[in-house]
């Protein structure tokens, strides 16, 4: 289906990466976001509340992150498209209800826009040291998706792809972003209405008697209905058999728990999403997303200059991680250079997924600036040693 | 010899509230003599006298024993995380505004864990029913020291004796703007289902604090015998007082306890609050939001 024109600021923009993020939102359709402010994510939240009530979306701003996350799990099951926003702390206030989300495999978005942590650490400044709680953050064995954005432009163009990936594989979707790009001001285009693709509520078409809230399609993903419907769904964070009851045995996690990671899992090659810079002859390859791998940029181009084949791999899409992507270029490259603004938290993938094959270097940093260009182009110069 | 008597099978009846419980997640969690059966068989008397069709009400619970209710109630019912139901609710209210939601939890979860939920959702005035279920202690992990439990009462963290001044629910309720605020015991079955019924049809947000039994946990390790005690100690102590100042409701250890009603007032709620406000700002170019759509 396609975005309702009513929602789409169809034009160019000169927009930072969080008022982006908003309008990403607002064209892919959300009309519910309940959230608390937290720099550097407030923008989102700010320019949401002055353009819902021209949308006909509501804005609520919550008493603390864990009762806005949990609006947000109520809102979809009442029929809304729904999201939030935070940074640092506030994601980890999150963490408990994005888990309920993952249980009662509830589409639904939440834009973190990355500052430096740990604890209250730096609240105006970047960081990217959020990625691996994005992966394992809420107790328990669960698969999610997350996305990172590198530019306003696509902030627009990712929160678009996490509200349709989350409807269809109903999960919740994280959007990675960082201050650096959430507060950065470039042109945004924004293409007309007809132009933007959404994915549609997987409802049900079965009459409440045959219908069963946690029954599986052949791609593992049950399909969905909203309250109100007269189905009577009972939907519960406990482990719960088919019919959404609570079961509490061994059988039924594995069954349940199984499906909820494998509905992931085995639709990992459609969940690839790669921007490939100067790949064709690259022999060392940077990967990077987010603000490092604009960063990392001039550092290519140095190199390159000297004669030093090396390309860009940045991933858009970054949980699920592109193993296959990693594990096929390993055995073709001398080396990965992974750069992000933490101290080795994707880095860790990209060795287990390099397997020895090829060198992989680490070129951290705490957050707070950018990376020194300078640095990663030393880097570079080491793993072609 | 005599010939036998052929004897005919009796008819099997219908339970009364049959169609408004999952018979097929029946028997129970609940300890007998616990009074949450009890508050359940009142929602259910007041769900059938109230003119909404019944796949608009929807029951949002928390964790905790009372929390337990979402997943016997033969409605659309979400069984949510601890202390949230009411941040959950107010989502799932706002997406649909024709929905009548009911949180339905118990103290620990409502007031404990949750307790800056209820204060803000009383505070907007979100247009859902609270049910909150009182039996004064954390019961499902094992009789804890909660924020309800009388001064000087034995739980498994206070061994000596609880020394912390519990809340007082209505109070609590009435001062951060519930429009309307009841409170009864479990042995109330009527009067509980009649207030029931009267929250369901009010608009704006309502408060009902149930007294209910505890007799596994709370009443063994104070020693106030079964449920049925219990039941008779409600009985012999409670005090219906309706209109009663709020702040003389405070519960002390065994002492009698006042129930009725106390609040029943207008206010605009969150919602109609919120559209009025943005009508009058944006005139026309204002779109209220017109229930679910997607």
């Amino acid at each position: 289906m396609k975005a309702d024109p009513k929602g789409v600021l169809t034009g160019a923009h000169y927009l930072d990466g969080d008022h982006a993020c908003s309008e990403g939102a607002i064209a892919a359709g959300c009309r519910f976001l309940a959230g608390y402010p937290i720099t550097p994510s407030t923008e989102v939240a700010e320019r949401v509340a002055e353009r819902f009530p021209h949308v006909g979306g509501i804005f609520i701003q919550m008493e603390d992150e864990m009762a806005s996350m949990a609006a947000v799990v109520g809102a979809a099951w009442g029929g809304v498209k729904s999201m939030t926003v935070t940074s640092g702390p506030g994601f980890s206030l999150m963490m408990e209800n994005i888990g309920l989300a993952a249980m009662m495999e509830t589409p639904c978005v939440v834009i973190n826009v990355q500052r430096g942590g740990p604890s209250t650490g730096l609240p105006t400044l970047p960081g990217q040291a959020d990625m691996m709680q994005a992966r394992w953050g809420s107790h328990g064995d669960y698969e999610i998706i997350a996305l990172s954005p590198n530019s306003p432009q696509e902030c627009f163009e990712v929160v678009i792809k996490a509200f349709n990936l989350s409807e269809k594989y109903r999960v919740p979707v994280l959007v990675m972003a960082d201050e650096c790009v959430g507060h950065m001001t470039e042109k945004v285009v924004i293409p007309e209405a007809d132009e933007i693709e959404l994915y549609p509520r997987r409802y049900t078409k079965l009459p409440p008697r045959e219908y069963l809230p946690f029954k599986p399609g052949k791609d593992l993903i049950p399909e969905m209905v909203k309250a109100g419907d007269g189905y009577k769904i009972h939907i519960t964070g406990l482990t719960h058999d088919e019919k959404g009851y609570p079961a509490m045995s061994w059988e039924a996690q594995e069954k349940l728990v199984r499906r909820l990671v494998e509905k992931i899992r085995l639709h990992a090659d459609e969940l690839v999403d790669v921007e490939e810079m100067e790949m064709e002859d690259a022999q060392v390859v940077i990967f990077s997303y987010g603000i490092s791998s604009r960063v990392s940029i001039p550092a290519i181009q140095k190199a390159r200059k000297e004669g030093i084949k090396v390309g860009l791999l940045r991933p858009i899409i970054v949980w699920p991680f592109p193993e296959k992507k990693v594990r096929e270029l390993a055995k073709k490259i001398k080396a990965f250079v992974v750069v992000e603004m933490n101290y080795g938290q994707m880095y860790y993938e990209v060795e287990r997924c390099a397997g020895g094959n090829c060198k992989t270097i680490l070129v951290p940093h705490g957050g707070g600036w950018v990376h020194d260009p300078e640095d990663i182009y030393k880097a570079i110069k080491e793993a072609v040693k | 010899m005599k010939a036998v008597e052929t004897v005919e099978a009796p008819e099997v009846v219908e339970h009364p509230l049959e169609s408004l419980l999952r018979m097929d997640r029946i028997p129970h969690i609940w300890c007998s003599t616990c009074g949450i059966g009890t508050v359940l068989t009142s929602f259910a008397e007041a769900v059938k006298k109230v003119e909404f069709p019944l796949e608009k009400i929807c029951v949002v619970s928390g964790i905790g024993c009372s929390g337990r209710i979402a997943g016997y109630v033969k409605l659309d019912s979400f069984h949510s995380t601890h202390g949230r139901a009411i941040p959950f609710a107010t989502g799932l209210k706002l997406a649909n505004p024709e929905l009548k939601v009911v949180v339905f939890s118990g103290d620990g979860d409502i007031v404990g864990i949750g307790g800056n939920h209820l204060i803000h959702a009383a505070r907007r005035n979100m247009d859902i029913v609270v049910l909150c279920i009182n039996n004064f202690v954390y019961a499902m992990t094992g009789g804890q020291v909660a924020a309800t439990t009388p001064l000087t009462a034995n739980t498994s963290t206070s061994p000596y004796g609880n020394f912390e001044q519990p809340f007082s629910l209505p109070h609590l309720a009435a001062s951060c703007g519930a429009v309307y605020v009841a409170r009864w015991t479990a042995l109330d079955v009527r009067r509980l289902a009649k207030s029931m019924t009267e929250a369901l049809n009010k608009k704006g947000f309502s408060f009902i604090e149930i007294i209910c039994p505890c007799s596994t946990i709370y009443a063994r390790r104070n020693k106030l015998g079964t449920g049925l005690d219990l039941m008779k100690f409600y009985h012999d102590n409670s005090v219906i007082k309706h209109g009663a100042d709020t702040r003389e409701l405070d519960i002390e250890f065994q002492k009698k306890i006042i129930v009725g009603k106390f609040i029943d007032r207008e206010r605009p709620t969150f919602l109609d609050a919120h559209n009025d406000w943005m009508k009058q700002k944006l005139k026309d170019k204002f779109i209220p939001h017109g229930g679910p759509q997607c």
